[in-house]
């Protein structure tokens, strides 16, 4: 039974290819009546899909069950459809199946299945589509019910029904699913004016919120919301309230916009938080938890992003390096079926146009030296320029970092210098982009590439500036740990001193306590480091819409009020429109996501602002590129895996995992603020866990499993395994590009010897003639066609086919055999070019020259 | 959500949903779009099945084909009779298989038939010529577009027999970057 089930599937294979000469064959069958039309017409679809060979098959053993069960009401199977014909006996045939029967009847029923839900992959007509799915739903529907005797029986029912009570509610699911898809309309009109590489980046700042918003809710639920509700309330202890000090500007507005006052002391910041153990009547462990969200908001993010670069690795067949199609991809996938505007097909057209004659041009003369020089010399100029710009950048923000620290040091400095790092950086990020791209333009690349160089080059700017910005805090968290050392004696004196001076006074009653906001109380390294990402990024925000604002959307109410009246054209002209900025929007989320993931440990709340970020920016730039923005002189598709944006966000997570790793596991936390005050280092806080609330043996197989003995194998036995994998792949890889060669030597080898057929048919006709005569009457390529057409017929010889095309490894070439047989003559041409064969020596050739005279080629004959 | 809609019983939605990529809802707003198109023509109530053809010149106006150069043979390809004037089945197919969430192997079986004007199972010069000049709105010499579609067929006919059929297409197209 198998093996019948290889062998057939093996002849689809190949039935596959030769669906065209079988379609003429079985339309020529069309006469021969009703029954064998069908058939005909049923093979032909077979050979468009493979799946549909089981249909066929199926419902030929269909017919042969039938015929067992009911012998004599065979009159009435001409008819075919046996689903409704047989359903009058059901009952009997029940009786009659014995056990192979029934394992045939539950093949078909799952085949029907199988059928249903490929239904839609089949490119038939709706109607069709819509007949066979009721036939086999009826089918499914009726035979199910006779599968299985007595228990089984109704167990094999009950467990149909719970499947399809499963299929419905999973189609239920999807439905609401993709009901719950936000923005769907949006993005497909951006997509119809724009082009889909447009498109791609609101498809990313959809997904990023998604990731967001995940984010947000384990923040919110399990660390502000239970300190909100269950921890002590505000003016309770020191770190919970404003200093006397700050007491009387805590409120003004200029001081809560640089996040000092009241927003300072509140549950957005690390400092609020308090050490106790358990809060509340759920005795819920906080400082537990907060430790746990910290390192889990940078698990799902990474679990998250690697997940999707799997998956858009999986989707992705294509490896764009092949050059072998330039034209046919030129040709056939230019278009961009997802442009609905007239301005942007047109811009789409002169595009094609200049891609076309481009290639022609290459094509045309491909030793043009010059221009290869002047390029190349361009492109390395380009680059000699980029660096120097990245150069003078990170100069730039040194500079300012090393002026900033004098600025702190010194009282009474204005607003500009306290902000100077972060308008700088903010001024860097809004300038260098467009002068990049400006410097681009000298290389002429691809859109496509050049967008990723500019991506590349973007991105080692903002990575230079995030770094220098994290040395700097760096320096300043040091300065911060000494200074604290000084603070805490001074509060334990304080404390004393206070509990002495009121036990001298009346001994008997106890102590007032000293007001909350009295207390002298540490710097808080912690607290700052999270008011300087919160302000990092309240400040990106501002500049990112004012950018929009004034360079697209001031400059398009420009251009298009103030044409009426000015001396040339401000549209075709020097300002014209903006065009939308994919790689600098692009980068700017990702770098955004960056200092959000950095931040979100010392600042809970940061999230929060960044899915308020993203939500009205989202809205915004929409409304943006639709109202000011002009599409893409070279409109351009994006690829469907746009895996680079992903790999810029691993990275960037991975970058921002490293100073709160390093931060959390080397500096001791702050005395007097935070869930972790009091402990020498924050992840003591999970070996207290472990020793106070489980049992003794789970902290002894936790000592275990942390000792290092035994995480340096597990490390070793990973990187092995990462090894193998690796070598795995590669060996793969190389197999793959060995069998594309050769399929490519393959077609080139054909490809002369057709040439060689036609220079040299003329000489050799007089030879032929001596050795083949009976051949000599037909002309080649109408052998070669009827050959084609007369295969399917003799259906073994086919399968014997299929099985050398599998045994060959590369089934393209394999169902192909009659088509790859030279002719005679094409053999005897074989001396005259000895080059062409020579590379060939050595690969195996089940199907190549038949070697020795081929006596009697007639029609018909196997060709082996 | 409230059942209020009658335009198809559930089992024929159940069935759409089968036969198409689209989900439920889906599937009604393509029906509303394919009713904007002739609201006097096309019937709310699709229980019983009417027999409502719409002619290309609707089809055609729709924007999501208004600017495609191929629109007439797409619309070609997906109707029944061939011409263009489609039923909402053809309509429902043609959108399934433009979808997204279509198999690459099916819309390169329809890619191939869009391609190929002349219906003849191949892809030959005239077929590519055609599809050249529409491409870039006839702004190519005719010399170039015989160039251009001269290296087409070197490149992607693999069985030398001067004509793409369809497996020489499947193998060139799927491994395409572009292709969506």
């Amino acid at each position: 039974e198998k093996d019948k089930e290889d062998e057939s599937s093996e002849e689809d294979n190949c039935s596959q290819q030769n669906t065209a000469s079988r379609r003429k064959n079985y339309q020529k069958k069309n006469s021969d009546g009703k029954k064998a039309g069908e058939e005909g017409s049923q093979q032909r679809e077979r050979g468009k899909k493979a799946p549909t060979k089981d249909q066929k098959e199926s419902e030929n053993k269909e017919k042969k069950t039938n015929k067992k069960g009911k012998e004599g009401e065979n009159k009435q199977k001409k008819d075919r459809k046996n689903s409704t014909s047989s359903s009058s006996s059901n009952s009997s045939d029940e009786e009659s199946l014995s056990e192979e029967e029934l394992a045939m009847l539950m093949e078909q029923v799952e085949q029907k299945k199988k059928l249903i839900s490929t239904m839609r992959n089949k490119p038939w007509r709706m109607v069709k589509k819509l007949s066979v799915l009721r036939e086999a739903q009826a089918f499914v529907e009726k035979f199910e019910g006779a599968l299985g005797k007595g228990k089984g029986k109704k167990l094999y029912a009950y467990k149909m029904m719970m499947a399809k009570k499963w299929v419905k509610f999973k189609r239920d699911f999807d439905n609401f699913k993709t009901q719950c898809i936000p923005w769907e309309m949006k993005i497909k009109e951006v997509e119809s004016h724009f082009g889909s590489s447009v498109a791609s980046y609101f498809i990313f700042l959809r997904w990023m919120y998604g990731v967001n918003l995940v984010l947000f809710g384990l923040i919110f639920g399990l660390v502000i919301i239970p300190e909100v509700l269950m921890g002590m309330p505000y003016g309770s202890m020191p770190r919970k309230t404003v200093p006397r000090a700050e007491q009387a500007r805590a409120m003004d507005f200029s001081v809560l916009w640089d996040f000092e006052g009241y927003i300072k002391y509140s549950a957005l910041f690390y400092g609020y938080y308090n050490n106790q153990r358990t809060i509340g009547w759920l005795k819920y462990r906080l400082p537990m938890a907060y430790f746990m969200v910290g390192i889990s908001v940078f698990g799902y993010s990474l679990m998250v992003v690697i997940r999707t670069m799997a998956r858009n690795a999986n989707e992705s067949t294509a490896d764009g390096d092949d050059d072998n199609f330039t034209f046919s991809w030129k040709m056939f996938t230019s278009w961009d079926y997802l442009i609905g505007n007239p301005e942007t097909a047109d811009n789409k057209f002169a595009s094609i146009t200049t891609s076309f004659k481009e290639s022609i041009v290459d094509e045309q003369e491909s030793n043009k030296d010059e221009n290869i020089h002047l390029r190349r010399f361009l492109r390395v100029l380009a680059n000699v320029l980029i660096i120097c710009c990245l150069c003078g950048s990170g100069y730039l923000i040194y500079f300012v970092v090393k002026r900033s620290q004098t600025f702190s040091k010194m009282q009474n400095v204005g607003w500009y210098e306290r902000n100077e790092v972060e308008i700088v950086m903010s001024l860097l990020g809004m300038f260098c982009p467009p002068l990049f791209e400006t410097i681009a333009a000298l290389e002429n690349y691809h859109p496509r590439i050049g967008l990723k160089w500019q991506l590349g080059r973007i991105f080692a700017l903002f990575l230079g500036n995030l770094y220098t910005f994290l040395l700097a805090l760096m320096d300043d968290v040091n300065e911060k740990l000494a200074e604290e050392d000084v603070v805490k004696n001074i509060t334990h004196w304080t404390l004393l001193g206070h509990h002495n001076l009121s036990a001298g006074n009346n001994s008997a009653a106890t102590p007032p306590p000293l007001d909350p906001a009295d207390v002298p109380r540490g710097p808080c390294w912690e607290t700052t480091v999270g008011i300087e990402f919160v302000r990092l990024t309240v400040s990106d925000i501002l500049v990112t819409f004012i950018t929009i604002l004034v360079g697209d959307f001031i400059r398009a109410c420009f251009v298009r009020f103030v044409n009426y009246c000015w001396c040339w054209d401000l549209e075709a002209g020097f300002p014209s429109y903006a065009e939308f900025d994919i790689s600098g929007n692009v980068l700017g989320l990702v770098f955004n996501q960056g200092m959000i993931w950095m931040g979100s440990f010392y600042a809970p709340g940061l999230v929060g602002i960044n899915v308020l970020r993203l939500l009205t920016s989202m809205y915004f730039q929409c409304w943006a590129v639709m109202s000011s923005n002009v599409p893409h002189a070279r409109v351009f598709k994006a690829s469907k895996s746009n895996n680079f944006y992903m790999g810029l966000l691993l990275l960037i997570l991975f970058l921002s995992l490293l100073p709160v790793a390093y931060t959390i596991m080397t500096l001791p936390p702050s005395f007097d603020c935070g869930p972790f005050s009091g402990k020498k280092r924050m992840y003591d806080v999970i070996q207290e866990t472990i020793e106070l609330d489980f049992p003794l043996f789970v902290a002894k197989i936790f000592s275990y499993v942390a000792n290092p003995g035994l995480i340096i194998p597990a490390i070793l036995l990973m990187v092995l395994a990462i090894y193998y994998l690796n070598a795995v792949a590669e060996a793969y890889q190389r197999a793959n590009a060995e069998l594309k060669k050769k399929m490519q030597m393959q077609r080139e080898e054909e490809k002369n010897k057709r040439n060689n057929k036609a220079s040299t048919n003329p000489m050799l006709q007089d030879l032929e003639d001596l050795f083949t005569p009976s051949t000599k009457s037909e002309s080649h390529p109408k052998q070669a066609e009827d050959k084609k057409i007369e295969s399917p017929n003799r259906t073994s010889p086919v399968g014997k086919q299929g099985k050398a095309a599998a045994l060959d490894g590369s089934p393209m070439t394999g169902g192909r055999g009659p088509a790859f047989t030279p002719p005679p003559h094409v053999f005897m041409t074989q001396p005259l070019t000895p080059g062409v064969r020579a590379p060939y020596l050595g690969q195996p050739r089940p199907r190549g020259y038949p070697l020795g005279p081929v006596p009697g080629r007639g029609r018909g004959q196997p060709r082996y | 959500m409230g059942n209020k809609q009658t335009i198809f019983t559930p089992e024929q939605l159940d069935a759409y949903q089968d036969c198409t990529f689209f989900t439920r809802k889906e599937i009604l707003r393509l029906f509303y779009r394919y009713r904007d198109l002739a609201p006097q023509l096309v019937p709310l109530d699709y229980t019983d099945k009417p027999d409502v053809t719409l002619p290309y010149e609707l089809i055609g106006s729709m924007p999501e084909l208004k600017d495609n150069p191929f629109r007439q043979r797409i619309a070609e390809v997906f109707s029944a009779d061939g011409d263009g004037n489609m039923t909402l089945d053809d309509f429902l197919d043609m959108f399934s298989v433009l979808s997204e969430m279509a198999p690459r192997d099916l819309k390169a079986y329809y890619a191939f038939k869009i391609y190929d004007f002349n219906n003849d199972d191949y892809i030959c010069k005239s077929d590519l010529a055609k599809t050249v000049n529409k491409l870039t709105r006839n702004e190519l010499t005719p010399e170039e577009v015989s160039l251009v579609c001269e290296k087409v067929i070197y490149e992607a006919d693999a069985d030398n027999d001067g004509k793409l059929s369809l497996e020489d297409f499947q193998h060139m197209i799927i491994r395409a970057p572009d292709f969506l």
